[in-house]
């Protein structure tokens, strides 16, 4: 079991989804400042730099000198919207094996405002290399490809849209709590702001069979920071620590004969919660990477949540909203990819949100929430895909 | 549709399937160590990482693993389409591969999990390789 030996003391969620005339870089610079202040920390605290080289120009070399810093841990992992977790699971290492004692994670990026077509645009490309050659022909797609996971998980569990809707219902019941996801929704120019229903997601557009539009996440600007401290500096914050308390890292991938409908999941979700000592009954929030319903309900069943194959009647109705007493669990309170914010890697916005439930700062709040998971889920989840899984503790 | 992208080479992994595609045959591998079937084709074998591996010819006789009819799609040579299908195909021989099915009049209602399709080789307005797709057969 991992003892309290770093913790999330620091967190900034960057306000806008549509940001025109600001740059990726400048959104992390905003969130970091603004995430330190939080903690009560200052710049020259910060000794680790993560990052997944979302900024222009490159990755976490091209940071340190835009930031102006000369860390002593700098880790460049980039797994797609899951690398936050990973940031991380390897900043509680770094912290405990005593390499450094502040680690900043940040994110911005300006997807909106560059009309990046992330779900429905060209994937890969760019020179010769072996998995182009074998996939560019067939015009693949992002959402096709957690589509198809949709359509074999419906084949093999007779789960449904109508169920499936209720994933959406729950985070858009918690986005419009929240009053940057609403500001988010009106900038973003959604057709209707307001609470939505299963025939509200099932009368929605297919985009690709069988993901209809309101099971698909937004395309926005945004991002954010976390500051993560080992014991004694976090002890000392501003803020009650949020302690990282357990960690899991995998990949997944589509390969002969293999079960689309398993994800990385099911190898990170107990590495983590072994590491932690502590068992999914004993989670009181959940935040599961939304990049789709289906991603939410693969996850959710693989971190342990309900069995495979039972997602759909787990989710079914809107039932895992936070106000509702009879499930036990609660999903994404701030309104998810789904409904808040998603500029194509929302991995740092699971830390933030759950540090928040966990300080009780939430607009959705779970009273009396002790235990949160955060899962990241990058890449495609029925190509290559990664998942990393935190367990977070209140103090 | 018959202006899909075209592979690319130099790229070792793959040059002996697409000739294989040029010669109207499937090919995929099998190590002759351990006899894991290999699919995408690569140098080494997988489950054991011997270098060891034998092309084989597919029958080319499969089924649907899963599927999605792709309804917007923003590339070129796709974004004009209207809708059509992407599939993993679970070939007889013991590999999947990402393809496309093709020769069905609505893919939104005539593809199904568990259809039986067999491959055929899609000839391109432009470039020398055609792509292989497959087919409802029965």
């Amino acid at each position: 079991m991992t003892d309290r030996q770093a913790a999330i003391v620091g967190i900034h969620e960057y306000p806008l989804r549509v940001a025109p005339g600001v740059s990726g870089m400048q959104i992390k610079v905003a969130s970091i400042r603004a995430a330190l202040d939080d903690a009560g920390l200052s710049w020259s605290d910060v000794d680790a730099l993560y990052d997944a080289g979302d900024g222009e120009a490159g990755g976490g070399l091209q940071l340190a000198q835009y930031l102006g810093v000369h860390p002593t841990i700098i880790d460049t992992t980039n797994v797609g919207g899951s690398s936050f977790e990973f940031h991380a699971a390897h900043a509680l290492q770094a912290i405990a094996a005593g390499k450094c004692k502040v680690a900043v994670l940040s994110y911005g990026a300006t997807s909106a405002s560059r009309r990046m077509a992330i779900g429905t645009g060209r994937l890969g490309g760019g020179g010769a290399n072996w998995r182009m050659n074998m996939e560019m022909p067939y015009g693949s797609t992002l959402i096709s490809n957690y589509a198809m996971v949709k359509q074999r998980h419906m084949y093999e569990y007779g789960t449904t849209t109508e169920q499936l809707a209720g994933i959406s219902m729950a985070t858009r019941r918690h986005a419009m709590n929240n009053p940057e996801a609403v500001k988010a929704m009106t900038d973003l120019e959604f057709v209707g702001v307001n609470d939505i229903t299963e025939q509200d997601v099932l009368s929605s557009r297919i985009v690709a069979d069988p993901l209809h539009l309101l099971e698909c996440c937004m395309i926005s600007d945004g991002g954010g920071a976390v500051i993560i401290a080992g014991a004694d500096v976090a002890r000392n914050c501003a803020k009650n620590p949020v302690w990282i308390i357990g960690t899991g890292e995998a990949v997944g991938y589509v390969d002969n004969g293999s079960d689309i409908t398993t994800s990385a999941a099911a190898q990170s979700g107990p590495i983590a919660f072994g590491e932690a000592g502590i068992t999914p009954d004993d989670i009181d929030i959940a935040m599961i990477y939304d990049s789709f319903s289906i991603t939410v309900a693969v996850c959710l069943e693989d971190l342990g949540f309900c069995a495979k194959g039972e997602a759909g009647d787990f989710v079914a109705g809107g039932r895992l909203a936070y106000d509702n007493d009879a499930a036990k669990l609660a999903i994404n309170t701030d309104g998810g990819g789904l409904s808040s914010n998603h500029p194509g890697m929302r991995g740092i916005f699971l830390l933030i949100e759950a540090a928040r439930q966990l300080r009780g700062e939430s607009h959705s709040q779970v009273e009396g929430a002790k235990l949160a998971v955060a899962h990241g889920n990058g890449g495609m989840l029925a190509s290559i895909h990664t998942g990393g899984t935190v367990i977070l503790a209140k103090d | 549709m018959a202006n899909r992208p075209q592979p690319q080479f130099p790229e070792p992994n793959t040059e002996a399937y697409w000739e294989g595609v040029k010669e109207g045959e499937l090919r995929y591998q099998q190590c002759n160590s351990c006899g894991e079937i290999v699919f995408y084709p690569r140098q080494h074998c997988p489950a054991c990482l011997s270098d060891d591996l034998a092309w084989k010819a597919s029958k080319g006789d499969g089924t649907v693993y899963t599927f999605s009819v792709i309804r917007q799609n923003r590339m070129p040579g796709f974004a004009e389409l209207g809708a059509y299908s992407v599939a993993y195909v679970d070939l007889d021989e013991g590999f999947r591969m990402l393809s496309s099915i093709v020769g069905v009049e609505d893919p939104t209602k005539d593809i199904h999990i568990g259809q039986r399709v067999a491959v055929e080789f899609e000839e391109q307005d432009e470039g020398e390789y055609p792509i292989p797709v497959f087919r409802p057969v029965g």
